[in-house]
């Protein structure tokens, strides 16, 4: 990592929807190889602030530069350099996965090895299978496996574990950690914390279109102790996911 | 880094690549452009014509006077004498079987015999209507020779029918041609309205639009997709109709690629419409009557089954403002009168306006979110 160096910037960014205001002028700055996680309650305004930085929304107001090129003028170079997982996306339904990875390579002009990709998030075994026959988790690693294959600089996952059982949640830290440690940056959103402390080398936190805090997770936890908060009871030393991960092994789960 | 410089060609290649695979999975993109038609042309065909009377070109020089063309002209003789500007075009009518026959009455002579003479040209063309014809002459000559008065010295006698060398005109030529262009219409409004809509709707689209490929390549990507389904669905009518209905070519695979070349065309004019139905339909259930909207009174008004020529005269005004009509014209045209792309060049400008027309409202309403 080296965290001199920024690779986003967003400044002063402002998104309306009409009279209804989604960010409020927010400003941060993403290092080149960390894990970027922002959090936040629904509707704060996360996916907004992220789909603007992937040129897919126009913004109202502020600048916001990808690997130094401005979203306003250079949207098609932005989109070459970012792989991008949406909330929500859709895939020809009837398409198998390899005929969608081999849609994909197209579209990014890439030569792939699709059975490696799909090997990646644990799908080599639905290869054949169509989109429309996957269950939802396997669905949502199939949009994360698309974020790779133009071998991106930076890729965006706006809530990427979610709908994941813990094994593939798990794994799924495993791939990011070394999508991260491979060089690539990476900007994830997320409603688990747990997930925010394990994965991201520093968060930011949106409330109502606006960030209320921006640090590393241990920073963050030490100001929080600093200022005299104590959990209520003292957690055991095993939680329910444990007993979970202990019964139903770590491997990837297909059927 | 060094990589080659990005490729829109290439990107817009994998989606119709995609999009392709797609429709051919797709049973009801494949009941759309296929069995329907197939389904009109069995049950039309087998249906066939049943015409009133016959029509029979009338040689303008022919004698009037005399008591056979007062039977022939009357009103229930089921003859519907036509006469023409010139004989050619008279003879070219009776070779695409337009008229059962040619009858010219000539004069009576009265230094040589004091009969009258009746020629008549038949052509295969006509197939049993040149038939019919001639026993109903025949039976004329007949009733009055035999009724002596009022002009008992009159002779009719017929001269031998001249074969003119036409081709048979099977009901399947007059179908096909308006199946083919309706099945193109179908396929380019319904096709491209729901594929367009869902894209959106499912967020295909969305998707595409985070990697490098411009709008336009998604939307060339998809429509040449889209074309080589219906491209292949024409063949394939084209050649049921050729081999198990004896549809015919005349001048074969020449024909047959005028045939296509056409169809490319209608395709991508009625996909405007699509276009046009999926920026308008505000849910996938709104799609159906509007896309109806624009089919049905083509395919009831645009000669699909019917000759427009049946239809009182107001309503063909509004035939000749459909583009399916001049298609379908176009298409009849180069299948049974064998023309070329050239000669149905008015047709094809009427079909073109159409096109721009449609596009310039298809960029106004077209919607990508
Ligand atoms: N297309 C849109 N049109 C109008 N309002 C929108 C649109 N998209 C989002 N909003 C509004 O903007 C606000 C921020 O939405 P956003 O999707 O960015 O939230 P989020 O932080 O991603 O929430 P979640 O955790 O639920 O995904 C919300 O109040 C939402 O209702
Ligand atoms: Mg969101």
């Amino acid at each position: 990592m080296n965290p001199s160096k920024t690779i986003i910037s967003v400044k002063e960014l402002v998104k309306s929807y009409g009279t209804l205001p989604a960010v409020k002028g927010i400003s941060f700055e993403v290092y080149e190889g960390e894990i970027f996680g922002l959090l936040g309650p629904n509707g704060a305004g996360k996916t907004t602030t992220l789909e603007i930085m992937e040129t897919l929304r126009s913004k109202t107001s502020g600048e916001v530069l990808i690997n130094g090129l401005n979203v306003d003028t250079h949207p098609q170079e932005i989109k070459k350099i970012i792989g991008v997982q949406l909330q929500a996306a859709g895939y020809y339904p009837g398409l198998t996965l390899l005929e969608l990875m081999q849609l994909f390579s197209g579209l990014y002009n890439r030569k792939i090895n699709k059975m490696e990709m799909l090997a990646a998030v644990g799908l080599q075994d639905k290869a054949k299978a169509k989109h429309k026959e996957l269950s939802g988790g396997q669905k949502q690693r199939f949009s994360i496996a698309t974020t790779l294959i133009n071998n991106p600089k930076i890729i965006f996952l706006d809530e990427p574990t979610t709908g994941l059982d813990p094994q593939a949640r798990r794994n799924l830290w495993d791939l990011i950690r070394q999508i991260r440690d491979n060089g690539t940056t990476v900007v994830i959103t997320t409603h688990y914390m747990d997930e925010a402390e394990n994965l991201c080398d520093r968060v930011g936190v949106i409330e109502s279109g606006k960030i209320i805090a921006m640090d590393t997770p241990d920073k963050l936890i030490d100001n929080l102790i600093a200022s005299g908060f104590e959990r209520k009871k003292e957690v055991k030393k095993a939680n329910l996911e444990d007993v979970f991960l202990s019964l139903t092994g770590k491997e990837w789960k297909d059927e | 880094m060094n990589t080659p410089p990005y490729s829109q060609f290439q990107a817009t290649l994998a989606i119709t690549r995609a999009s392709l695979k797609s429709i051919f999975r797709s049973p009801s993109a494949v009941i759309f452009s296929l069995m329907f038609p197939l389904i009109f042309i069995v049950v039309f065909g087998f249906i066939g014509g049943g015409n009133i009377s016959v029509d029979v070109g009338f040689d303008k020089t022919s004698d009037t006077t005399n008591v056979l063309y007062k039977i022939l002209a009357g009103e229930n003789s089921g003859v519907n004498l036509v006469t023409y500007p010139t004989a050619a075009e008279m003879t070219a009518d009776l070779k695409k079987g337009n008229t059962a026959a040619i009858i010219s009455i000539l004069p009576i002579d009265n230094l040589k015999d004091g009969k009258v003479k009746v020629n008549l040209q038949l052509c295969d063309a006509s197939g049993r209507n040149g038939k019919i014809f001639q026993s109903q002459l025949n039976a004329i000559i007949s009733t009055v020779n035999s009724m002596g008065t009022p002009i008992a010295d009159m002779k009719i006698q017929m001269n031998q029918p001249t074969e003119i060398k036409g081709r048979a005109y099977k009901s399947i030529d007059f179908i096909l041609p308006g199946q083919l262009g309706f099945s193109l219409l179908a396929s380019g409004v319904f096709g491209t309205a729901f594929v367009f809509f869902s894209l959106r709707q499912t967020l295909v689209l969305k998707r595409f639009f985070a990697t490098p490929i411009k709008r336009s390549g998604i939307i060339i990507g998809e429509a040449i997709a889209r074309l080589i389904f219906a491209m292949m669905g024409s063949m394939v009518i084209i050649l049921i109709g050729r081999f198990a209905f004896g549809f015919t070519l005349i001048h074969g695979f020449t024909t047959f690629l005028n045939m296509i070349a056409l169809s490319a065309l209608g395709l991508i004019v009625f996909m405007g419409f699509g276009f046009v139905v999926s920026g308008l339909a505000k849910n996938e259930s709104s799609i159906p009557p509007f896309a109806n909207l624009i089919t049905m009174p083509q395919f009831l008004l645009a000669g699909t089954f019917f000759s427009i020529q049946n239809f009182p005269h107001w309503l063909q005004y509004v035939s000749y403002a459909l583009p399916l009509t001049y298609l379908n014209d176009a298409m009849r045209k180069i299948a049974f009168e064998g023309a070329g792309l050239w000669d149905v060049h008015h047709q094809i400008l009427i079909v073109v306006l159409w096109g721009v027309g449609i596009y310039l409202l298809a960029i106004k309403v077209f919607r990508w979110e």
